[in-house]
């Protein structure tokens, strides 16, 4: 059947990532579990993913609400829910060709959801322009950044097409990047830093391309995944000038822009940066920044749905954009999550004292869990993490003794996997390791989700420790 | 598998680079060092890269290509230009191919003329049709009470102590919710789809094609169908010149197809439906497209849109095993595309007692590619390499919002199938409550109305003096031949546009009709066709139908 393994190389390059050994084995620990196995814990506590629904957070109400309305429009003849939630129910449906969810939405999303997209882009921008022709909702952001990319990358360009991409890095761009047939070009934040982002190192990366490949773009995660870093205005501002003086796409991936909570830390979008630099600039740098219904305070991940702000781009790749797009639109569930989000009940409404305990407490478990992760894992001799900041995650180093990297290498895994797979084992924690993403030769971590509830995360936080005082002791 | 080329540049390029820094730039980057081995990284030392005319970051158009909308800009004061890092010039070319007709001009003109009626504009129709696209919800139909209940207390579950909802509603939310991340449909699931949904859609398989064996690790769960067509291309798409993939796809055919070759740059093979023969399938055209193709490409796969989009024919048990043969003797994966395919079987009845004076009843009935390929025997069941393709948009569900689809794969190589799974994880995962949906694909309804909608679309626009309407066996579409005047063929080409781009466009000035020209799906040359789909209400139909006819005969007076 040789004819058949005949595979692009672009898609052969594909990095098959080594958690999904963990996740397979995640699966049979399970099943296991399920027949009875003992073992020295009841249930697997997943965080290796930013889904805080599969983490224990419990949906908004009003999120949920709205969405069993428009499914049932029958529900909306009881008492059962609240005028607001009939009022935006019944105004979502007025929007839905046929006044049904189920009939397909226009290509850049249903025209009255992208309106809202746009004023709520407006008032997070203090006042900057948004309009909504420059608005794509998508089956979620990581669609529009693939599709995106894909405008970018010329597939039969040589040299071949490089993007700038910052390590550690979420996994899903760097595999759509070798899809693609594109260059991942690595600038490397320091961790010592906070994680910061430096343009002498954006600089060099650049440099290390020439000949190599054409850098087009710059892609940049604020607040970060894995590292729980914020950007400082300071910092984007260089950023932006270095993307203009250097003729880089600025890709934004700002999905995580509803979670900071490092106390000095503001999450500013590179779009109201950039406005605020003034011309020419802000008439020029072409950017696309990408937001997502999936990740925040809603955590709606499996309705698929997020959008793209296109700023400054030519019209004549607008029109292509457009094509392109078309081949694929947003599932309408997932659009009413999206206007839920930019327009979440205001105060007077009905639904929003339920709405604000709902919220206050995520926000406060959260608060929490950051101020107990890092306490407890700076405690644990060589493990060290870097103040988190914003976004889902704490990516915090592992320092490994050279016997159980050997263990692992026998073991044919990267020692970070090695020791995920181990504390899978023996604590029955799902993490991911850190070689997903990148890092610096040598060194080592571990990324969990940390939008869990508080006693998920002392749970968590108790097997780790218990596990890696073992394990410590296991290869010393 | 050989050795792959690592995307990454190579850490010892960088370390070349920047000696000074080199605790910095080391492995560990995300390329795969299982093996210890760099594999062969592209880096300065690879064969020096051809082509000194970078069209890259070619900076082809200044200012001119700054005509920007005056909406994108953000201020207005810039007075210094800048060449766009994007531009028509150095974009990805393939993606300039991509042509979608179904949402092309046509459609953005009606959303704009909608938009003119809500303002008050005057126009001779008081509201615009959408007749292009199978949406059957945007047409009035009912969404289907069960589903909706199941979905509403799935996103909501405090409902499930609600009396007034259905006990086997309330048992069917809970066991999808059971099997969700969290018991939540906003949690990410598996790439390939939650596993109780897998195993309920195997069930259904099995069922549909009267117990053939369907194994739930076969099927992935897709966000539409699009997502699995697409996705199945680019694993089968490789080589470069006269070694690259061909695919043959049927003229006409669903434009999914040609935007996603284009895509891939992959050669795409046509061959033509019969029309005469009611947009039948020839075995001798498609050896003819192949025969042609083999010339310059390395066919590989070979697409079947059964029942037809847009043509509307069910293909027949013995046309469906004339092409397995063909696939197998000619070693060509075999993409079926049932997605117009209805469940309940007894829908078909009335379709073939309307069709019972005609040569055509007896292909009424559907058949799944599978199932004729497993009662085909071993020699063909075991080693023909199937995909087919089912979503939740069409047919009697109607459920296109929800983006549901599944796709099963039969005799797929292992190594291959990790391949497909990766492709799918790079979009995490296809919207849970597509996937909820799809869980509820078993249930039945009747949908005698489509036939009898069916009928009376095939006996009116026959009707009509330069409309020539072929029976619609199954989907939801008619493909018409229409009769264009020559002075109006030549108005369009002043236009630049197809002469049935033109005779659409008119017709939804006029009419407020939105129909697809047949250009946007491919057709004979010198012939011309439009796709309307059948599903509005009976009533609504016939007025549409009605005003389809005035519009042919006063378009033909007019350009006569």
């Amino acid at each position: 059947m040789s004819v058949r393994q005949e595979i692009s190389s672009n898609v052969r390059n594909m990095k098959q990532m080594e958690y999904f050994i963990l996740c397979r084995r995640t699966n049979q620990i399970k099943e296991e579990l399920r027949q009875g196995v003992r073992k020295s814990y009841r249930e697997v506590i997943d965080v290796s993913w930013g889904d805080p629904h599969r983490a224990g957070v419990k949906p908004l109400s009003f999120v949920r609400q709205v969405l069993a309305a428009c499914l049932y429009p029958q529900l909306m003849d009881g008492d059962k829910l609240m005028v607001d939630v009939k009022e935006r129910a019944q105004r979502l449906l007025r929007t839905c060709a046929g006044g049904s969810v189920g009939s397909y939405s226009d290509i850049a999303g249903i025209p009255q959801i992208v309106q809202s997209v746009s004023e709520y882009i407006v008032r997070r921008d203090g006042g900057a322009p948004c309009h909504p022709k420059n608005i794509y909702i998508t089956p979620g952001s990581q669609w529009a950044l693939t599709n995106i990319l894909k405008v970018l990358v010329n597939s039969e360009a040589s040299p071949r097409t490089g993007v700038l991409i910052p390590v550690p890095c979420h996994s899903t761009t760097i595999i759509s990047l070798t899809a693609l047939g594109a260059v991942a070009v690595p600038y490397y934040l320091r961790e010592e830093r906070s994680w910061a982002l430096e343009v002498e190192e954006l600089q060099r990366a650049l440099d290390s391309a020439k000949g190599v490949c054409n850098p087009v773009a710059l892609y940049i995660i604020n607040p970060g995944n894995p590292a729980g870093y914020v950007q400082s205005r300071k910092c984007m501002q260089e950023v932006i000038r270095f993307a203009a003086e250097k003729k880089l796409f600025l890709l934004a991936d700002e999905v995580y822009q509803d979670c900071v909570y490092g106390k000095e830390s503001e999450f500013v979008s590179y779009k109201r940066v950039l406005a605020e630099i003034g011309a020419p600039l802000s008439d020029t740098v072409e950017l696309a920044s990408f937001h997502t219904a999936s990740k925040g305070l809603m955590g709606e991940c499996g309705l698929r749905a997020g959008y793209v702000e296109l700023v400054n781009l030519d019209p004549a790749v607008m029109k292509y954009i457009h094509k392109l797009f078309s081949t694929n639109t947003c599932p309408v569930l997932g659009q009413i999550a999206l206007d839920v989000m930019v327009n979440p009940p205001q105060p007077g409404d009905p639904s929003y004292p339920l709405y604000l305990k709902e919220t206050q407490h995520i926000r406060a478990s959260l608060a929490e869990n950051v101020r107990r992760v890092e306490e407890v894992i700076n405690s644990i001799p060589s493990f060290s993490c870097q103040s988190l900041e914003g976004g889902a995650f704490a990516f915090p180093r592992v320092f490994l003794q050279p016997k159980a990297i050997e263990r692992a290498k026998e073991a044919g895994l990267q020692p970070d996997t090695f020791y995920c797979m181990r504390l899978l084992e023996e604590a029955g924690v799902l993490f991911s390791p850190g070689t997903e993403y990148g890092q610096k030769e040598g060194t080592y971590h571990i990324r969990f989700c940390i939008m869990t509830p508080t006693d998920t995360m002392e749970e968590i936080l108790k097997r780790l420790s218990t596990f890696h005082k073992q394990f410590m002791k296991e290869f010393s | 598998m050989s050795a792959t080329r690592v995307q990454f540049i190579s850490p010892r390029t960088l370390r070349l680079l920047s000696p000074g820094r080199s605790a910095l730039f080391l492995p560990g980057c995300g390329g795969p060092h299982r093996g210890g081995g760099v594999p062969g990284f592209r880096s300065l030392t690879s064969p020096p890269l051809s082509s000194s005319s970078s069209p890259g970051r070619a900076l082809s158009s200044l200012s001119t290509t700054r005509r920007a909308l005056p909406k994108t800009k953000m201020s207005d004061n810039g007075t210094m230009s800048r060449g766009k890092v994007l531009t028509i010039d150095n974009m990805n070319p393939t993606v300039k191919k991509v042509e979608y007709a179904v949402r092309g001009p046509i459609v953005q003109r009606a959303v704009e003329l909608e938009k003119e009626l809500s303002e008050g504009m005057k126009k001779p129709f008081a509201e615009v049709i959408r007749a292009n696209i199978g949406d059957a919800q945007a047409m009035g139909q009912q969404p289907i009470t069960f589903f909706r209940q199941v979905l509403a207390l799935c996103s909501y579950p405090d409902l499930l102590s609600d009396s007034t909802f259905p006990e086997d509603a309330k048992s069917r939310a809970c066991r999808i919710l059971n099997s969700c991340g969290g018991n939540s449909m906003g949690a990410y699931s598996a790439s390939q789809g939650i596993g109780s949904v897998r195993q309920d859609v195997a069930r259904f398989i099995e069922r549909r094609d009267g117990g053939v064996p369907c194994n739930p690790d076969n099927i992935y769960l897709t966000t539409g169908a699009s997502d699995g067509i697409v996705t199945m291309l680019k694993l089968l798409v490789c080589g470069e010149g006269a070694t690259r993939t061909g695919v043959m796809i049927s003229i006409p055919q669903y434009p999914l197809y040609s935007a996603a070759l284009a895509d891939l740059s992959a050669v795409q093979i046509n061959y033509y439906l019969n029309e005469e023969k009611c947009w039948s399938l020839d075995i001798s055209e498609l050896q003819r497209a192949l025969d042609e193709a083999r010339l310059h490409c390395n066919p590989r796969a070979l697409c079947i849109i059964n029942p037809g989009n847009p043509t509307g024919q069910v293909q027949s048990r013995e046309c469906i095993e004339d092409v397995i043969r063909f696939a197998a003797k000619e070693r060509l994966f075999l993409m079926a595309d049932e997605i117009m395919f209805t469940p309940n079987i007894r829908h078909c009845v009335p379709y073939s007692q309307v069709y019972q004076d005609n040569v055509y009843a007896e292909g009424c009935q559907f058949h799944s590619f599978k199932k004729v390929l497993f009662e085909m025997g071993p020699e063909y069941s075991e080693t023909v390499e199937l995909a087919s393709f089912h979503s939740t948009s069409k047919c009697y569900m109607g459920e296109c919002g929800f983006r549901g689809g599944y796709m099963e794969i039969i005799n797929m190589d292992d190594d291959v199938k990790d391949q497909l799974t990766k492709l799918f994880s790079v979009r995490l995962c296809s919207p849970v409550p597509g996937q909820a949906l799809m869980d509820l694909v078993e249930r039945t309804t009747t949908l005698s109305a489509l036939a009898e909608k069916a009928k009376l679309t095939e006996q009116v626009l026959n009707t009509v003096e330069g409309i020539r309407c072929n029976p619609v066996q199954g989907a939801m579409y008619s493909f018409p031949c229409i009769t264009i005047p020559e002075r109006a063929i030549q108005e369009a080409k002043k236009l630049g546009q197809q002469p049935d781009m033109f005779y659409c466009m008119k017709m939804l000035e006029e009419t407020g009709i939105c129909l697809v020209p047949g250009s946007g799906f491919g057709q004979r040359e010198g012939t011309y066709h439009f796709r309307m789909t059948i599903l509005p209400p009976k009533d609504k139909l016939k007025i549409l139908l009605n005003n389809v006819k005035e519009f042919h005969q006063r378009f033909t007076q007019q350009y006569s």
